[in-house]
Formats: C-alpha cells, structure tokens, sequence
C-alpha cells in the first residue's frame, strides 16, 4: 500500500515536472518579446544575449508615442471595433432567423459557414481593385467593411449555437403577452444569450484585431493597423528592433487582458463552436 | 421543432420577417462573396499586367501559363509540405499535452490558462518574435545550442536553405499546438469514464484502450481541429513573411505568399487574377468534402 503511494507520488512529481518545462517552453518567445522592449539598445545588441534587462525603463515605448507610430494601436482598435459591432448586430439576427425558422435550411447554413474557409489572398486580390476605383484604400470603410464581411460567418455560425442553446418557451410566452418579433429579439433573446454574445464579440475582436494580410494589401498610411506598422520595422537596420518588439507588445497585452476574461469560453470559440468546453 | 411552434401568430409580416433578419448579412457576404468571384473571371481573361492595360478577351491564356508556371506549383508544393509536417506535430504534441493535464494536477487552471496565450498572438507578432529568437548573433536560440554543444553556434536560421524549414515549422508549431491541445482536452474530459474502467477491467492495456475507446470517442472533435488547422496552413502567409518573406530565393514561398507578390509587387494583375480562381477551386472542393465528412455543429 506503501509502495503505490509512493509511486503515485513519484508519477505526479514526474507529470508536474513535464507541466512547467511545456509551460516554459510555450512563455518563453512571448517573455523574449515582452523583456526586448526594456531594454536598452545596448543591452538589446549584447553578445552573448543578456536574459533580462538592467533595469525597467520604458524608452522603447516613449518613443513610439513621439514618433507618433503608436496612433497604428488606435487605428486598430477603430477598425476591429467598429467591424465588431457591426458584425455583431447584423450576424446575431441572422444567425436568431437560422436558429428559429431554419431560414435557408442546411444549405444556407453550410454556405456561409464554406465562405470562411475561402483563402483571404483570394479574396483581397480583387477587393483591392475595387477598392482602388472606389478610392476605398486606405479607409477606415473600405477596412471596416472587409472585416466585417470576412467575421460574418464566425458571428453567425457561433450565434446560431448560442441561440439554439436558449429554451423556445420564453420567446413564446414574450409573444403571447404581445410583444412584438423586434421585442422579442431585443428583451429576450438578446439578454438570454448575454454571456454568448460577449464571448463571440471578443473573439471577432481579436480575429479583426490580428488580421494582417488585408490590412497590408489595404492600408497604408492613414489607417494602417498596429499588424502593419509592426512589419515596417523589418529589414532595416537592426536598430529597429526595440521598436518590434514595443509596438508587438502594445498589440498583445490588451489581447491577453480580454482573453483572461473569456477562459470559459475559449474552447468553444476557437473551435467554431464544434466543442462545447 | 422550432418551426412547428415558433411562428404561431403567422401574419403576412411574420413570415417576412426571418427573411429580412438574413437579408444584410446574405448582402455583405456576397458583396465580398460573389463579386471577388464574378471579376476574378473577367479579369483572369484579359491580359492585364503592369506595363498594359489590355482589357481585351485573351482567351484562356492565363489559365495555360498556369501549368508551365514552374514557381506556382512549387509554391503550393511549399504549402503541402508545410501542411504534412506541421499538423501532424501539432495534432501528436496537442494530444500528449491534453492527456498530461487531463488529471488532477496541481495549478492545472493556471497553466492551462498560461498555454493557450500562443494561439491569441497575432501571427505576424509570433513571427516577429521567433525572427528574434532565432536571429544569429543575438538571439536566443543560437546561445542555448552553444550551450549544449559546448562551442559558440551562429546559425542563420532564416537564411541557410537546411534550417529555414525547421525554422518557420517551430514557429508554426509553437502557436498552434496549444489550439490543438486545448480542443483535444475538452473532447478527452468528455470520454465516458465507466467505458475506461471496463477496459481495464477486462485487461486491455494503455495503447489497446487508446486506440479502441478513447480515439474513436473524441474523433469529432479530432476531426474538426484537423479541418480549421488545415485550412489554415493553406493559407499560411504571416510567419513565413516576417520570418523569411518566401526566401532564400523562392524556397519558403506559400501559395498566399506567391499570390501576394505575383499581384502587389509584380503586378501581374491578370496573371494573378487566374491563380487566386485556382486557388478558390482547389479548394472549394476540399472544404466540401470536408463539410460532408465533419460536423462543425448539429
């Protein structure tokens, strides 16, 4: 009885042991980039690489703000958001009108979900030279309206679950006591799938909020993205590096911040919806 | 079911309405839908490149040059190889990680919740990042290789034809194992405890169960992760470019990556606009066999 008590014991030490290396492992690139941004471009340029800087000092980030560069963060969070409401609204009753009255059946369902799948490169291509007769590049339109087209699907698709999820009986009693089709969607519905709403919100956020090819092909100076101006760093001269790495971070940390929040529903977002979680 | 019950009062405007809750959403999809698709096919006809604006009907020109495109078909050769190295690691490496913390461990929430930060990192940022690691001088990995091997290394990971492969592969893996991990996570919780001690029971050892219980249980799952992560290597473009741009010479170019410099650096705009057809048709008939094959929800 001993015995296998001990090896228990030895078996989990083993599997925490394993935990933390993997853990280590996976933090590790993302600490690099986070510690590159304070360091100085001394320490930065120091052979053999120094694990940590000196000492906390956030010059590389000063200079992105007086440089101006940092205003790429805001044209983000312009496009994803705007693109996120949108999308939001406009695919969550569509998705009430699939789940509800099978609008469309399968087929309609399966096709918008097939029109996530197509390869964005295929997409922009052609959406680059209409944009450029529309004199649409470089807009805050042009980008909104990609991205809200290219998130539909997802918001659609996952709301459909979210929606299904909600019991008939409420919206039917809604009905009865005379409420009507748009006051069921906004008092019922809508506040029934609050959590669901919110989860998909946050993903079409950061979906919008990472996305970089669009943004290279369609942006340039005066709504270029925080994706876009992180590339412009490269190549150049090396000096360049503290800039990467700051900006990278400016772009990253409100991401970790919200999907902090959205832990139990990770699974089922990133999944589009296949797992529950 | 819904339909029997939900449209009880069904007046004229009732039924009206589920159409026109769809109706923006069908418009803004086929806005970027369909018309990509209608003028794509205009243009794949005419003869459209840089130097000439020659709108007139070419025929099938650009469709032919597509099979004597040399460097088209090693591009999505490049895609297929990405593709068949990388899902495997990260769907083996996923599975091994979810059967670690599938059990009682102490601080499982938090390192769960630690391992899933690769996946919300944007892929030009984690390409970024692992350009730093893997720079030759001052990077990271280099240093830890010296450590190991005992001499100072200076590898040119993004740049020596044996090394940018495994590089942008590591990249690769490294933010998307956690994706896989965490899906085969949730399906392995959702196995049925009781058919496990059965097994047991019964004598079957670890693998025999493995194979006979436990994978045909979460192949649904399994089966869905496959299908995003696939798609998503086909159009794998943010970590080649910020690790090599499709380089040395055109070894790492992706089918997005050769799309990209045949339409906005080249500007083969006709040229372009029969690849980016090619690539909507293979496909299409890809994600429509899948479709049949997976359930992405019931």
């Amino acid at each position: 009885m001993n015995d296998l008590h001990a090896r228990q014991r030895v078996r989990l030490t083993l599997r925490l042991v394993a935990a933390l290396g993997i853990t280590v492992f996976f933090l590790f690139p993302i600490y690099w980039l986070f510690m590159i941004s304070f360091k100085t471009a001394d320490e930065i340029f120091s052979y053999p690489p120094k694990w940590y800087p000196g000492h906390l000092q956030f010059g590389n980030y000063a200079v992105l703000f007086k440089d101006g560069d940092a205003i790429a963060v805001w044209h983000s969070l312009v496009v994803a958001g705007g693109s996120t409401l949108i999308a939001m609204f406009l695919g969550t009753i569509c998705a009430y009108s699939l789940a509800r009255f099978k609008t469309g059946g399968e087929h309609l369902a399966n096709w918008i979900i097939s029109q996530r799948m197509v390869p964005p490169i295929a997409v922009v291509f052609p959406i680059f030279l209409l944009y450029v007769w529309l004199g649409w590049v470089d807009t805050y339109v042009g980008v909104i309206l990609l991205y809200t087209a290219f998130n539909l699907p997802y918001v659609i698709w996952m709301m459909r679950g979210y929606i299904l999820d909600i019991p008939l009986a409420l919206e039917e009693s809604a009905l009865v006591d005379g409420c009507t089709r748009w006051q069921v969607i906004w008092r019922v519905v809508f506040p029934m799938c609050r959590a669901g709403l919110f989860a998909t919100a946050i993903f079409t956020f950061v979906f919008a909020w990472n996305e970089f090819l669009f943004a290279l092909v369609l942006t340039r100076t005066e709504v270029g993205t925080y994706t876009v101006q992180v590339t412009h760093y490269f190549g150049g001269q090396s000096n360049f590096w503290a800039k990467i790495s700051a900006m990278s971070v400016l772009g990253t940390l409100p991401i970790f911040v919200a999907v902090a929040f959205m832990q139990r529903y990770l699974v089922r977002g990133i999944s589009l919806g296949a797992v529950k979680g | 079911m819904a339909q029997a019950t939900a449209p009880r009062q069904a007046d004229f405007t009732d039924r009206n309405f589920k159409y026109f809750l769809v109706g923006p959403s069908i418009f803004v999809l086929l806005l970027i839908g369909i018309f990509p698709l209608v003028y794509l096919l205009v243009v794949s006809f005419q003869g459209i490149t840089m130097t000439e604006v020659d709108t007139s009907f070419v025929g099938v020109r650009n469709f032919a040059h597509l099979f004597r495109d040399r460097r088209l078909w090693e591009a999505l050769l490049h895609t297929v190889i990405f593709t068949a190295i990388a899902l495997p690691i990260e769907l083996v490496l996923g599975l091994a990680l979810a059967q670690l913390f599938l059990d009682r461990l102490p601080g499982r929430q938090i390192f769960i919740a630690l391992l899933v930060l690769p996946v919300v990192v944007s892929p030009i940022v984690s390409g970024a990042t692992w350009s730093l690691m893997f720079d030759n001088r001052f990077g990271p990995i280099n240093q830890v290789i010296g450590w190991v091997t005992g001499s100072p290394r200076t590898l040119l990971w993004t740049i020596n034809p044996a090394l940018v492969y495994p590089a942008i592969i590591v990249a690769e893996v490294w933010q998307w194992t956690p994706f896989m991990f965490l899906l085969l996570l949730a399906a392995l919780a959702n196995v049925d405890k009781s058919q496990l001690e059965a097994s047991a029971i019964d004598g079957a050892g670890y693998w025999r169960t493995f194979f006979k219980i436990v994978l045909p249980a979460i192949w649904p799952v399994m089966a869905v992760a496959i299908l995003i992560r696939g798609l998503d290597l086909f159009r794998l473009f943010d970590i080649v470019w910020a690790l090599t741009k499709g380089g040395p010479g055109t070894m790492t170019e992706t089918i997005s990556v050769f799309t990209y410099v045949k339409g906005f650096q080249q500007f083969e705009t006709s040229y372009t606009a029969a690849v980016a057809l090619l690539i909507i048709v293979l496909l299409s008939v890809v994600v429509f066999a899948a479709l049949k094959r997976v359930r992405l929800a019931r």
